[in-house]
């Protein structure tokens, strides 16, 4: 009887899944940046093993219902068949590789962010984000933790003529990019580790302290996102949040030159 | 049954020794040591010695990490290098004679000479001594140079690694001088009671002699 | 002793096998050197602590379904609560149990020896864990409480003041108690591996060994080779609270204030903590799987299907567990070229995992199936390694990886895989040598019970949160309230999730009274109640008593899975019963009938 419920459970739970899956109102949020691989990656790997999935329970509750107790039965004895393991290795490698390579071709355009991106900073900070723009000559300025005061919040270097003109955007400000254009994310930290995570544009990376971590995607529709810090930061990091607004390249510029810099804030010059 | 010569210093011990595969148990090649007929502890030094590899292996594990974090944190900009300590040379040079010493003991102690044992048993535990008062001598003269336990990472690398390699050598002692009790007091005829004894030791002072020849070679030439 | 009692009948030499056995209470139950009593204070032990950490479960789930309503759940004590939550279930529950219990108790009896190599040794172990369990709950009483820096403790956050509750002495004493712990894994791990490699039963080959054996004595040789990263890792980061040493802390500016701190490196701890928490999870799911695999066995009345592959599947999952770590750090900021390295790696484990899961479903097909509560649980364990374990495909894959690590979908796998079905065959492994050890037989229906709550509740609890991660519900976050992407709906799906979190809980009180009840009042057992080959069921005396066989030790002639033998009269045949036609069938190895 155990047998009969339990092959019962095992499909239901099976059937229930995999409506729920591909119907359900929970899944990836819409896209909204060029990592559309990703995505595919994503539904390739859940069919793949969606069918794996299925294809074990199922057998499974076959087996139990097939296989149960009655009475005068005897088992076989079978010890091994290295022809079906052999099978079973084979298609399972293949189902493998199948995944990981496209994987990693995708992976290696992750790691490679286009010459012509838009560089700019995010700076983390328990528990807000800032970031800093290049500025007109399209060069970060030098910074270190150790430059950091009061007013100079992000610690850029004010030796540095290339940091001047940099707009910074301090803690708690609001992330502007243009749409359709490359960026290239520095990411740093001022204390512990957070990570820049941006769901609908399917990215994430960890900002270390001590060190520079890189991050690169192109927003391509217009509209706000939130950015969630996804690595534990301590009590705020649930509130560890910001905003990213995506608009189009005019707005952009209009945006940026709205903003003081770093010497107008600083009143260096 | 073929019962040890010796009273066994733990009861259940013997048991699970002698449930040891002796003959057919072992046609994988584990047991081959089993097959000594004549020598009785040769199951219960089999056991025992399994036992102590596989905590050296835990312990290489222990200092193959520290000794790869030192590579790693090295790259730092902060790192400063330490001042070269000449008294380590001299360390160095009683923790050879210590295994040197202890290596010989056992050499004596299979022969069944047991005074050559005895005499170079209790030397090779003095230089162990004498290896880790010089390592306290080092670590003062480290200080008077200025450097503490947090003052640079190359520093708080070297105390870290001396003092679990010296604790490593401080727990050995700890076993020398439980041994050394029965050593001294033994008639000549039981040397073979202590014969685990002074292998296993033997066997942990090369260890240590290694990881510390790793330590040293790191400290002073991979800075 | 041998030698007095090798003359008597075998009936009698209960008589004999007491006479070393101490008889005082302390030396017989609290300082005991017997491998049994030992095994049983490991599990009590864990499954009491293992209770603390499921309490710490419910009221994260509380929070999440019921955020904001519940004063008691602050920021703080959230993140004390799941980081103390993961460190019990990973570490004091499922480590020390399937080590401490399930080795120290099935070791000796299946390889028919009469004790561990080394049994002072082991008792040392077990109370080197009982200190490490005493210094866990010693944080809760320290200032500041217990460490919230979660169970990875990366730094700096988990030792800079301020960043994180317990980020002085509360997570110093995790620390010390990690160590501790390390400590105690290390002797007992030592123990395992030597008493399998030297006392082994006259005739028990390797290849004769049951499966339970083979993933205990990996799982222990993993835990020698991956526990001194964690120790090394812990005492850095213990001297870099304590001392001011800089081996992980790089110079920051905390809250506006710059630390005395420079030049450490953080990554370098999420290394060594990987190269120790990868191993980690294997070490906790290669014991369940070799005990999942005796109880199909057993109960399909069938040899278990491949046992070679199976043997070459724990190694090859073993050996694989040290190449795999930095899958952990996809995007820590690691030199991000090392991940096609560790992909590679981590997806061809997949292959050895794929074999087991094979092999268990073909030690099915053709049995005769009886559905006791092991081996209900038995099958669970294999349904939910599975959808535990599918999902590792993405996130062993880099780039899948990137969007869903440190969500829910996170959560969801390594519980799915490494948590509930580890515990699944914990209690698979419970309910099936509960007869052996204590002599009586357990309830039957409240086990069945007791299991489809557990197997329902627990798909009910963790595929869900696939969903949610995939929707990008971030881990370790207090309250999801203003995550605005999420879909409203997720709420209501993160109540549904506490709901059957807190009825599986439940059950877990069926289990506690069923267990407690059948100690006292349960159907007295037979030796062998199974009708099992292996050795631990032909024990001259249930439950087994001190020195194991009476006068004479087992001898072994054959593997361990001689069921339903064609021509043997019996459809078992155990391990030390010798010739017949059974050896002749084993002996042409791939016969199929």
């Amino acid at each position: 009887m155990e047998g009969i419920i339990l092959a019962i459970v095992l499909v239901l739970i099976v059937v229930g899944t995999t409506i729920i899956t591909f119907v359900g109102p929970w899944g990836l949020p819409e896209l909204a940046s060029n990592w559309g691989s990703i995505d595919s990656m994503i539904i390739v790997t859940t069919i793949v093993t969606m069918i794996a999935f299925i294809a074990v329970n199922a057998v499974m509750a076959y087996f139990i219902y097939r296989y149960r107790h009655r009475d005068g039965r005897r088992a076989v004895y079978l010890v091994n068949d290295h022809r079906l393991e052999k099978i079973l290795i084979i298609v399972t490698s293949i189902g493998i590789v199948f995944l990981l390579a496209p994987g990693l071709f995708v992976y290696s355009s992750f790691i490679q962010p286009p010459a012509d991106a838009l560089k700019l900073e995010v700076v983390s900070q328990q528990w807000a984000w800032a970031y800093r723009y290049p500025g007109a000559d399209g060069k970060l300025g030098r910074s270190n933790i150790r430059f950091i005061d009061a007013k100079n919040s992000l610690g850029v270097d004010l030796k540095d003529p290339a940091g001047q003109d940099d707009v910074a955007i301090s803690a708690g400000g609001t992330l502007h990019l243009p749409v359709n254009k490359p960026v290239e994310l520095e990411l740093r930290a001022k204390d512990v580790l957070h990570s820049f995570y941006v769901p609908q544009f399917r990215v994430k990376m960890d900002t270390v302290p001590g060190g520079i971590t890189r991050l690169w995607f192109t927003p391509n529709k217009a509209g706000t996102f939130e950015v969630l810090c996804a690595e534990l930061c301590g009590i705020g990091h649930y509130k560890m949040k910001s905003s990213v607004i995506v608009e189009s390249e005019e707005e952009f510029q209009k945006w940026l030159k709205q903003q003081p810099t770093v010497s107008q804030t600083l009143g260096t010059k | 049954m073929n019962l040890p010569a010796h009273t066994p210093t733990h009861p259940r011990m013997e048991e699970a020794s002698h449930g040891n595969s002796r003959g057919p148990g072992g046609p994988d090649g584990w047991n081959s040591n089993s097959d000594h007929g004549g020598d009785h502890d040769q199951p219960r030094l089999a056991t025992a010695k399994a036992g102590l590899w596989l905590f050296l292996v835990t312990a290489t594990v222990v200092f193959s990490m520290l000794l790869s974090a030192y590579v790693e944190r090295k790259t730092g900009t902060d790192w400063s290098i330490l001042p070269r300590l000449g008294i380590l040379w001299l360390n160095t040079g009683f923790l050879v004679l210590s295994s040197a010493a202890m290596e010989w003991a056992r050499r004596l102690a299979r022969r069944g000479d047991l005074q050559g044992t005895r005499f170079w048993w209790l030397l090779g535990g003095a230089f162990a001594v004498l290896f880790l008062l010089g390592q306290l001598l080092a670590w003062q003269a480290l200080y008077i140079a200025g450097y503490g336990l947090s003052s640079n990472p190359s520093s708080s690398f070297f105390y870290l690694l001396t003092t679990l390699h010296g604790l490593h050598l401080l727990a050995g002692l700890i076993a020398w001088g439980w041994a050394t009790v029965s050593i001294v007091r033994l008639p000549e005829t039981a040397l073979a009671k202590s014969g685990i004894k002074i292998e296993l030791c033997a066997l942990f002072w090369h260890f240590l002699l290694l990881v510390w020849l790793a330590i040293f070679g790191f400290i002073w030439f991979v800075s | 002793m041998q030698e007095h009692a090798a003359g008597l009948p075998e009936t009698h030499g209960h008589e004999e096998t007491h006479q070393h056995e101490p008889t005082g209470f302390w030396t017989k139950y609290i300082f005991s050197q017997d491998h049994k009593v030992i095994a049983m204070q490991y599990t009590i032990t864990a499954l009491l602590v293992g209770v603390v950490g499921m309490v710490f479960s419910w009221l994260m789930r509380l929070q999440l379904a019921f955020p904001g309503q519940l004063s008691l759940i602050q920021p703080d004590n959230y993140l004390q609560f799941m980081t103390q939550h993961g460190m019990i279930m990973v570490i004091y529950l499922l480590t020390a149990f399937l080590l401490g219990g399930f080795g120290n108790y099935l070791i000796p009896l299946m390889i028919g020896a009469r004790d561990m190599a080394f049994p002072f040794l082991n008792m040392m172990s077990y109370w080197t864990y009982f200190v490490s369990v005493i210094l866990l709950f010693a944080a809760f009483i320290v200032p500041g409480g217990p460490s919230g820096g979660g169970w990875t403790i990366y730094p700096p956050q988990s030792i800079l003041p301020g960043a994180s509750p317990g980020s002085e002495w509360g997570i110093r004493l995790l620390l010390m108690s990690l160590a501790v712990f390390v400590a105690s894994g290390t002797m007992g791990g030592l123990n395992y591996v030597t008493t399998v490699l030297q006392l082994r039963a006259k005739g028990m080959t390797l290849m004769y060994l049951p499966l339970s054996v083979w993933g205990i004595f990996v799982a222990s040789v993993l835990a020698l080779l991956a526990f001194p990263a964690l120790f090394v890792g812990g005492v850095m980061l213990l001297l870099d609270s304590l001392a001011g040493t800089s081996f992980f802390i790089p110079l920051v500016n905390q809250f506006g204030r710059q630390l005395g701190h420079e030049g450490g490196n953080p990554i370098l701890f999420q290394h060594l903590f990987w190269y120790f928490g990868h191993p980690e999870v294997y070490i906790v799911i290669l014991p369940a799987m070799g005990v999942v695999s005796d109880i199909i066995a057993n109960f399909s009345r069938k040899p278990i299907f491949g046992y070679k592959a199976m043997v070459i599947s724990i190694l090859a999952i073993g050996g694989l567990s040290f190449l795999v770590w930095a899958h952990h750090m996809f995007v820590s900021g690691m030199n991000p070229y090392f991940a096609f390295w560790f992909a590679i790696a981590t997806l061809a484990v997949a292959i050895p995992s794929a074999v087991k899961t094979y092999n268990w479903m073909l030690t099915l097909w053709g049995g005769n199936l009886w559905f006791t509560t092991p081996m209900l649980y038995a099958i669970g364990f294999v349904s939910t390694f599975v959808a535990g374990g599918l999902t590792g495909l993405y996130l062993g894959n880099t780039a899948v990886d990137v969007p869903l690590t440190d969500t829910y979908f996170v959560v969801a796998h390594f519980h799915l895989v490494m948590g509930v079905s580890a515990i699944l065959g914990i209690f698979a492994g419970i309910y099936y040598w509960f007869p052996k050890a204590i002599g009586r037989m357990y309830n039957e229906t409240l086990g069945k019970l007791h299991f489809w709550v557990t197997f329902v509740g627990t798909y009910a609890i963790f595929f869900p949160m696939y969903w949610l991660g995939a929707a990008g519900m971030p881990r370790r976050y207090y309250t999801n309230e203003a995550v605005t992407q999420l879909p409203p709906s997720s709420h209501e799906l993160n109540i549904f999730i506490t709901i059957a979190a807190l009825t599986v809980g439940a059950a877990q009180l069926v289990f506690a009274f069923n267990l407690v009840w059948s100690i006292f009042k349960g159907k007295k057992a037979e030796g062998n109640p199974w009708k099992a080959t292996s050795l631990e069921w032909q024990t001259p005396q249930t439950p087994p008593v001190h020195g194991n066989w009476g006068p004479t030790e087992p001898v072994v002639y054959r593997w361990a899975y001689d069921y339903s033998v064609p021509g043997a009269s019996q459809d078992f045949t155990p391990q030390n019963v010798a010739g017949g036609p059974a050896q002749k069938a084993k002996a042409s190895g791939k016969t199929k009938h």
